[in-house]
């Protein structure tokens, strides 16, 4: 194992984080603050409670995970990407080491960088609403098993991405409606049945729900269905990224 | 000498299924200069990138120093640094940090005193905390030749190091290859530049159509091929080249007032002092004479032209 191969590599995108260290704070501390004005107090005083959960605290595992998927697969995405776009990859290319202590390194510091992220959401929120986790183990379990899987997804967005639109589109395009329409703001049983059906296809539904069970202990589906929905999505993007080392797919001519 | 790289029947072909390297053999020997000319898409490039492993061969096997390239990659890989052709570097970054990154993406333990040595041989320490952006172009390339040797190997790939630099770099560059060469680096160069060759290297390669047309000791090849001509400017024009003459194989010059011997420099008797002794001897009256070498510039333009 080339373990200062891989430290080098996590050394340096997590350099590239502090450089921009305000930056990169600021913006979840903003948005997650507005979504309490906005849907917590505003909105929120309406609703009321869902399972007993003043509305508040309902969206604050929707909220974190928000914003650990959306972090993960760009913070990730743009690591591979930048190097493949300014060509600094050859030296990735020609250094001794494989493609697993590749994806230690970048994957390890977006997976860092994000956890960091849902720690500050997190803690941002508790200035809102009184939090309490109810079974904390399985909270941080699927924290990590969500920036782990997403910082997977990215890594694969950057290598597939031919352009920077390209590496943007994609947590635009597609995660953010799916996390919105995952239930991060509402329990599927407030939908009509039609769209409760349509939510089931949904991934990230399944990711929200478990997270939220290990706040509350309430959710839309069964806690096992939320962790075998998680390690499906980590293991398919393990069997891409494997592929694409095989083949050297956009990377390697 | 024991070849440190020995590449088999190599070959490429682009997913553009265009062939950029073409059943290529070579051995390169420790310690030696190799230069590689060759016209734009000659394959120079191609051949540097799959030796390194940033491009993967169609077909055939490199070895560095022993190590398959592809099954021992480790070995191999830790053995060689590359400067690309490009000037690819993270402009936010600082020198020092960047060269800490490729010694450590290289599996060497942290040693500063070492890169320091590096930066200051290539006059760069004072440079050490600047963010690469605000550099010259001449000293990213610097940086990139630093960030090659951060992991101290033994062998050295430069792809075309003087494009672009001016040229009181350039004989600061040739001496920083004479001095690595002294501390036993083997060193791969490619040049569009002739007496860059002429100066620096031991052996010359010429490529073209990824294709080796042409691998020679630099000195031999000189002397091979490298004849010197003698111009025998005449005082009046003649129309024919004298009968008595015709043992020297002279020719005429277009404008029919000078003639031209080639010799071989390294031959016993140039046969000069006879010819100009004959010259005279046939009424000819000489205006002056001048002598000149055949570069590799000649060599390289007329091995392109036989091939055409
Ligand atoms: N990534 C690639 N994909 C497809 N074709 C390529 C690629 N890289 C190089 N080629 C082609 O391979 C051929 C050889 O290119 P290469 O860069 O090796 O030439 P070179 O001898 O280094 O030329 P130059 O002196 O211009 O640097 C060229 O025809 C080039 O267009
Ligand atoms: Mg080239």
């Amino acid at each position: 194992m080339n373990f200062s191969g891989i430290r080098a590599i996590y050394i340096y995108e997590m350099t590239r984080f502090f450089r921009t260290f305000f930056q990169s704070f600021i913006s979840p501390i903003v948005s997650t603050s507005l979504y309490f004005v906005v849907f917590g107090t505003a909105i929120g005083s309406k609703i009321g409670t869902i399972d007993d959960v003043s509305y508040g605290a309902f969206i604050v595992p929707g909220l974190i995970m928000l914003n650990i998927m959306t972090q993960s697969t760009s913070f990730a995405s743009f690591g591979i990407y930048l190097p493949k776009f300014v060509g600094t990859i050859f030296e990735i290319l020609s250094a001794p080491i494989n493609s697993f202590e590749i994806i230690l390194g970048y994957v390890g510091a977006a997976v860092t960088k994000s956890l960091m992220i849902g720690i500050v959401v997190l803690i941002t929120a508790h200035l809102f609403v009184d939090l309490k986790i109810l079974h904390p183990f399985f909270m941080i379990v699927f924290l990590v098993l969500t920036c782990v899987s997403f910082s997977l997804f990215g890594f694969i967005i950057g290598v597939w991405a031919k352009n920077f639109d390209q590496v943007q589109m994609i947590p635009l395009l597609v995660l953010t409606p799916l996390v919105f329409l995952g239930g991060s703001f509402y329990s599927i049983s407030m939908l009509p049945p039609i769209w409760q059906s349509i939510s089931m296809f949904n991934p990230i539904f399944y990711l929200i729900s478990g997270f939220r069970w290990s706040f509350f202990g309430t959710a839309d589906v069964g806690i096992g269905l939320s962790l075998i929905a998680i390690a499906t999505f980590t293991c398919c993007c393990i069997g891409v990224i494997t592929w694409i080392f095989k083949t050297g797919y956009r990377i390697k001519s | 000498m024991t070849p440190i790289i020995v590449v088999k029947n190599l070959s490429k072909t682009y997913s553009s299924a265009l062939t950029a390297l073409d059943n290529i053999s070579l051995e390169i020997s420790a310690g030696e200069i190799l230069a590689l000319l060759g016209p734009n898409g000659a394959g120079k490039t191609t051949l540097i990138s799959t030796i390194c492993g940033i491009v993967n061969p169609s077909s055939g096997k490199i070895f560095v120093d022993g190590f398959d390239a592809i099954k021992d990659y480790r070995k191999a890989r830790q053995l060689i640094g590359l400067v690309p052709q490009e000037l690819v570097l993270d402009s936010f970054e600082t020198v020092l940090n960047t060269l800490r990154f490729s010694r450590g993406l290289f599996g060497k333990p942290k040693n500063d005193n070492y890169l320091r040595d590096v930066l200051e041989k290539l006059s760069l320490w004072d440079k050490r905390d600047s963010p690469i952006m605000t550099l010259s172009g001449g000293m990213k390339r610097r940086v990139l030749i630093a960030k090659a040797l951060s992991h101290e190997p033994k062998i050295l790939f430069l792809d075309e190091p003087t494009a672009g630099v001016d040229v009181e770099l350039r004989k600061d560059m040739w001496a920083l290859v004479n001095s690595l060469r002294k501390s036993g680096v083997t060193v791969i160069l490619t040049t569009h530049y002739i007496e860059e060759a002429e100066a620096i290297a031991d052996r010359v390669g010429v490529m073209n159509k990824g294709k080796i047309l042409l691998l020679s000791d630099k000195k031999t090849l000189l002397k091979k091929m490298g004849k010197k001509e003698l111009k025998i400017e005449l005082h009046d024009p003649v129309l024919v080249i004298p009968a008595s003459l015709d043992s020297y194989k002279l020719s005429l010059t277009e404008q029919k007032t000078a003639l031209l011997y080639s010799y071989d420099t390294s031959a016993n008797r140039t046969g000069i002092t006879k010819l100009l002794n004959d010259i005279s001897k046939a009424g000819l009256i000489l205006k002056d004479v001048s002598t000149r070498q055949s570069s590799l510039e000649d060599i390289f333009t007329n091995l392109l032209e036989e091939k055409k």
